[in-house]
């Protein structure tokens, strides 16, 4: 089994250096792009993979970098920026390519740029991953100095400047217009879309933002061609994926395996199957944005469309096993507060509607709920459903919510009917 | 007013951007660096220096949580609440060093050795529970070796 974005990492070892990663043949999709393919070629060979957007919402890489205006540098500003602010509750599979293997990512930056003609980049990091921070900006001192960055790249006569940006906190910030605004030093707020960034984005100008885990695929993809990225995955989607499974499993932890594996194979074959006393009871499959899945759903393959048919999201692909000895009233709590916490405050309905289902929820584990509450939490769903807030964070936390009515409607009911939680 | 060495590394980030007022946030970090928090007087300083005015500094650093606009303590405890760490048991993690330093969450011990905070997922999520203190991650926390811990922050 092929494992190209993480055969370089090996617990325990520091990422490769600069030179490790050149005699590995990790500069050689680098070379291609540069050296033997246009800009728009680069582009067409990307969305020839089917390469989908792993931040989350699965865009196409290669039809995001087609709507940026095509102008060849130097006849205006373009930006590319990594989105390294991994903070979905969940979530861990970012900080593992960042810290791994960074040069596989300021290489699929670098051809990234070539394709979108940006002069600048930026990868924006957020500030807990310390290590994860200085071994990027060890590895950005290398490649400067390598010539891999800087003027006239290897000799070809693109320029590209990358920085990096550590964050200061908020969720949202890895919303892309929001972290938008975050890079240009303003408060982290989602924008009006349209336009969107690959028109006006960073300081006005066109912008793509990708996923890590994405631009880590791209020099993999030039070097190998877009049939190879195909072949990877189980059922056609394309690539592997970075699985991760973390709660009351045997063996917590993160896999690369080929997109499409299904949920039992990365919970029972990889992660051990639960742990001795606890039965599952429900899964978050792809970060805390995601509706719940079930034990009926442990046979379904791992990507985007299977997971959306099951009525869910792949999301991140990393996820979080709810078991029999944790009270799921008390999980969604845990998540909805999350989110209410998180929430930028922009835009009512998340502003507050999101603190009035924590305080629902919270009256659930006091034992104070009634009966309507039940229909005020199906209501709010709705009213925080796609469409009604300015960006997809209420949303997205409504997920967890419907999904926890749908499958724990019992557990809920439990809680009103003897006025305590029976977990406690 | 900005020390020597706040604004040669305020300056040294506004290179990256178009216009200075980019590097707000960087300039609030650095000063955070320095002072441990970020006072009126800091918001003032900044904002002179990036050409803003200070209810814009102050409209950003009252947005971002790891901006301080409180003093606190010489180490910052950052323990993670998320689903992952809730069902491995940080609640308890939270209750042993809240009992042993008599704080709850957002206050700081009385020796300003500790602030106690709750933090989103520290994505370590296969060796939850996690908590950072100050820079330093720390996980597969048992309750058994948290006074350890703490021991290693003055
Ligand atoms: C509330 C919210 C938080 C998000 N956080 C992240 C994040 O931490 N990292 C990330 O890559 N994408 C995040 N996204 C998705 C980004 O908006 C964007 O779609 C993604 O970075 C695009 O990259 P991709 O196309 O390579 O997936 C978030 C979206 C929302 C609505
Ligand atoms: S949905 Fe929430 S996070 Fe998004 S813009 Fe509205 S208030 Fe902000």
């Amino acid at each position: 089994m092929e494992t190209p974005l993480t055969q370089h990492i090996q617990p325990g070892r520091g990422p490769l250096s600069l030179k490790e990663f050149e005699n590995a043949g990790g500069f050689k999709g680098l070379h291609k792009a540069l050296r033997e393919m246009k800009p728009a070629d680069v582009i067409f060979t990307v969305k020839g993979s089917n390469l989908m957007g792993r931040g989350g919402a699965g865009f196409p890489t290669g039809v995001k970098w087609g709507l940026v205006p095509q102008e060849a540098a130097g006849s205006g500003m373009k930006y590319l920026i990594a989105n390294a602010d991994e903070m979905e509750p969940g979530t861990f599979k970012d900080r593992y390519l960042l810290e791994g293997n960074p040069h596989q990512l300021i290489a699929g930056m670098i051809i990234a740029a070539y394709a979108i003609q940006a002069q600048k980049a930026y990868i924006f990091i957020r500030w807990a991953y310390k290590k994860a921070e200085a071994i990027l900006r060890k590895a950005i001192a290398e490649a400067y100095e390598a010539g891999y960055l800087g003027e006239n790249i290897l000799g070809t006569g693109f320029n590209l400047d990358l920085y990096v940006h550590s964050s200061a906190g908020r969720y949202i910030c890895g919303e892309e217009s929001a972290l938008i605004n975050s890079l240009e030093g303003k408060r982290g707020i989602p924008r009006a879309k349209p336009p969107f960034p690959a028109t006006s984005g960073l300081f006005g100008q066109p912008s793509v933002v990708n996923n890590v885990e994405t631009l880590s695929w791209i020099s993999h993809i030039i070097e190998n061609g877009p049939q190879w990225f195909l072949d990877l995955s189980a059922t056609g989607e394309g690539g592997t994926k970075l699985y991760g499974v973390s709660g009351r499993v045997k063996n917590p932890g993160l896999w690369e395996l080929p997109m499409g594996t299904t949920v039992r194979e990365i919970i029972e074959g990889y992660a051990g199957g639960m742990q001795d006393g606890y039965k599952l009871r429900g899964i978050i499959p792809g970060g805390a944005s995601t509706d719940f899945l079930v034990e009926s759903h442990l046979d379904i393959p791992m990507d985007y469309a299977s997971v959306r048919s099951a009525g869910s999201r792949l999301g991140t692909g990393t996820m979080i096993i709810l078991d029999d000895k944790t009270c799921p009233v008390k999980f969604v709590h845990n998540l909805i507060k999350f989110f209410a916490d998180e929430s930028c405050g922009w835009c009512t309905p998340c502003r507050e509607g999101l603190p009035w289902a924590q305080k629902i929820l919270e009256s659930f584990e006091q034992g104070t709920a009634q009966p309507e509450d039940i229909g005020i939490l199906e209501h709010l769903t709705r009213y925080m459903g796609p469409g009604n807030t300015f960006c997809a964070h209420a949303p997205g936390a409504m997920e967890p919510l419907q999904s926890g009515l749908k499958y724990f409607r019992d557990d809920f009911d439990r809680h009103i009917n003897e006025k305590r939680c029976p977990w406690r | 007013m900005l020390s020597n060495h706040e604004r040669e590394e305020i300056l040294e980030e506004t290179r990256l951007y178009p216009y200075p007022g980019a590097a707000c946030i960087d300039a609030l970090k650095i000063v955070q660096h320095h002072r441990g928090w970020i006072s009126d007087e800091a918001i003032e300083d900044i904002a002179a220096e990036l050409e803003l005015s200070a209810a814009e500094v102050d409209s950003v650093a009252t947005f971002y949580t790891r901006i301080y606009r409180k003093p606190v303590g010489r180490n910052v405890i950052l323990v993670c609440d998320s689903p992952t760490c809730m069902i491995m048991g940080s609640e308890s993690v939270y209750q042993y060093i809240s009992d042993k330093l008599s704080i709850r969450f957002g206050e700081t011990s009385a020796d300003d050795r500790f602030t106690l905070l709750p933090i989103t997922c520290l994505g370590d999520c296969d060796h939850a529970p996690a908590l950072m203190i100050n820079d330093d991650l720390h996980n597969n926390l048992t309750l058994g070796h948290i006074d350890e811990i703490l021991e290693k922050y003055r």
